[in-house]
């Protein structure tokens, strides 16, 4: 999505906007120049104005209060009379069990996601893409895009009420007078439960893409390798997966620079459930250092880890993607 | 499956039993874990209490319906105020989002804007290092905005997704009608109000049940920013009907919910989700046009 609109700016940027500004095209706009620019888009300049204000203040000026992490806070002299530290939050956050559990269980989730999750989507739009029945198709969309909307209060309240220990699962296996299963607040089953339930929530949004990257595929592409005597197997590998693929990269891609990212909500909504050990992730690790025990710049500095691993691994995948010939998300 | 909607192109096969019969599992399935679910919640909601603690804590079909768990929780009372905040902060939340979010994502989206280009790289870099949580909540106290409803709005005005999806949008409007417009002696404001929105209602219906929905549902703010008499209807949900340590000093246990039956929960539920069933048959034709036409122009 980036890719996109990057490119347009930038072939905006290189041919003249319109044919009064023929002027200032060639070469660097000199300060009278920018002046009649500013002068003639005005308007949406001032359109422009309050949305930038929030960037500034709060994604910029969020990044500077990152200064946190560097310094001993104290609440009372607030951010800036608080004393520097230098790197001691960083050096006490290697050492501490607590981060390297957190960062273990965010990868291991993470993994599970990546295996279960990511293909989940794929799966079910390539089974709606080919249901016959039109009528039927956009009845199972219009089921399967609803989980998406729900809070994730309401996912994990529902998630309770079916697999709890009175729940419809529990209940309906007793009556039948089999064993029960103990899900909700086991350890060992939190990390495959909290996969489950992003896949219930999230698989079927997740379609639209893929099914929008299916209907652009040429028909007579099918239909020229069905003549050529092509079963439905081979179709799929050879024309529906080529197809598809500069897509799925792109998701995969985004997926891997976001990967110490596991879902914030959901993980903090049920960590207390199975305790720390199992369940603390690294956003839960940030909440409950910084915010609920107040150890701020300690906190700070694990979130500044997430954010420049996550950059790094953004990068990483992108430069893989375009040595093996793909688009990838930014040129 | 009805025939009457068969769309098979003619060189495909046809299919075999098997496959129609696997296909038609799958589907079910998959509907019956997303329904389920939901069915069991409203049910359960509507049961007696005693229904209720015979059947062992859930109701699949209510013998003998009932409203008074929803009487019980709309009375006043907690969850009849959470229901009011949540509401007005959705409405206005969504307002202002929607506002600031078009004004921008169509003045990036005009050709030779003073700035323009700038602005768009820096509004892009926040994709790969977005704010910290830590940052933000010292922004947030230190601009004084602690337990106020600006805490839950502010920081949270524009979702850089909606604002691409928009300018892609407005981007696809034809450059001839800009033209006319101005020809024709159009102002600036005119343009924008008369040709270039009424242009673009599906994307802006899109757009607004994103940020309604999300609005509706956030809860993390509010538990960190709020007291909780501020609440809005999602976090009081989320203390009591998922639990949690802070419940002893929310003022919910004085109002008998914590101890609250199995129905009264489940109603809770079901107020929390039903404005989103509400609103999501009208808008959800549009999501295909909408939100693909912005972001898959790639």
């Amino acid at each position: 999505m980036p890719t996109v609109t990057k490119d347009r700016a930038e072939t905006e940027a290189v041919k003249p906007p319109d044919r009064r500004d023929n002027g200032s095209s060639g070469g660097k706009p000199g300060r009278g120049e920018r002046w009649k620019r500013f002068q003639r888009t005005r308007f949406l300049v001032l359109l422009m104005a309050p949305g930038l204000a929030y960037f500034l203040v709060f994604h910029y000026g969020a990044f500077i209060a990152n200064a946190v992490a560097f310094k001993e806070y104290v609440p009372f002299d607030g951010l800036w009379a608080s004393p520097w530290v230098g790197t001691a939050n960083f050096e006490r956050m290697f050492g501490d069990p607590d981060f390297w559990h957190a960062t273990w269980n965010t990868l291991f989730i993470a993994v599970l996601q990546l295996v279960f999750f990511f293909p989940a989507p794929l799966a079910l739009a390539l089974l709606l893409h080919s249901l016959t029945s039109d009528l039927l198709r956009r009845f199972t969309q219009s089921v399967i895009y609803l989980p998406h909307f729900l809070s994730w209060v309401v996912v994990v309240a529902l998630f309770q009420q079916v697999l709890g220990d009175t729940g419809l699962l529990n209940t309906t296996l007793g009556d039948a007078g089999l064993h029960t299963v103990d899900i909700i607040g086991n350890p060992d089953a939190y990390k495959p439960l909290v996969v489950i339930e992003v896949i219930w929530k999230d698989a079927g949004w997740g379609t639209i893409i893929f099914l929008a990257a299916l209907m652009q595929v040429d028909e007579q592409l099918y239909e020229a390798s069905a003549i050529d005597g092509a079963g439905p197997w081979r179709r799929f590998w050879h024309i529906t997966l080529p197809s598809i693929r500069p897509i799925i990269i792109l998701l995969l891609i985004m997926r891997l620079g976001d990967i110490l990212s596991v879902g914030f909500e959901q993980m903090l909504l049920q960590r207390q459930s199975v305790g720390p050990e199992v369940g603390e992730v690294l956003d839960t690790f940030v909440f409950w250092q910084g915010i609920v025990g107040g150890d701020t710049g300690y906190a700070a500095a694990a979130g500044i880890f997430k954010g420049v691993v996550g950059a790094a691994l953004v990068f990483t995948a992108n430069r893989v993607a375009h040595r093996l010939g793909e688009q990838g998300v930014y040129k | 499956m009805s025939a009457r909607h068969v769309i098979r192109p003619a060189w495909r096969e046809k299919p075999r039993f098997a496959t129609k019969a696997a296909k038609a599992v799958a589907v079910v399935v998959v509907l019956g874990l997303i329904l389920i679910p939901f069915l069991v919640i409203v049910s359960t909601s509507l049961a007696s209490n005693r229904e209720v603690v015979d059947n062992g804590g859930w109701v699949l079909w209510p013998s003998d319906p009932t409203l008074r768990a929803y009487r019980t929780i709309l009375t006043g009372g907690i969850v009849t105020k959470a229901l009011g905040v949540s509401v007005a902060l959705t409405v206005l939340g969504t307002l202002f989002s929607l506002a600031c979010t078009t004004f921008l994502a169509y003045a990036l989206a005009r050709p030779g804007v003073f700035g323009g280009r700038p602005v768009l790289l820096l509004i892009l870099f926040t994709f790969l290092f977005p704010p910290g949580m830590i940052p933000a909540f010292l922004l947030v106290k230190g601009m004084g905005m602690m337990d106020t409803y600006a805490a839950l709005i502010a920081p949270v005005l524009i979702n850089v997704f909606n604002l691409i999806v928009l300018r892609g949008f407005f981007q696809g409007i034809p450059e001839e009608l800009y033209e006319a417009a101005r020809l024709d002696g159009a102002g600036d404001w005119h343009i924008l109000w008369r040709l270039v929105l009424p242009l673009s209602k599906a994307a802006l219906a899109v757009v607004s049940l994103f940020y309604a929905v999300s609005y509706w549902n956030a809860w993390f703010h509010a538990s960190i920013y709020m007291e909780s008499d501020h609440w809005p209807l999602s976090q009081v949900l989320r203390t009591y009907v998922i639990g949690g340590s802070q419940i002893a000093d929310t003022g919910l246990s004085e109002a008998g919910l914590v101890s609250a039956p199995q129905t009264t929960q489940m109603a809770v539920l079901v107020i929390a989700t039903v404005p989103i069933l509400l609103v999501y048959p009208f808008l959800q034709r549009y999501f295909t046009k909408g939100v693909l036409t912005g972001a898959i122009k790639s």
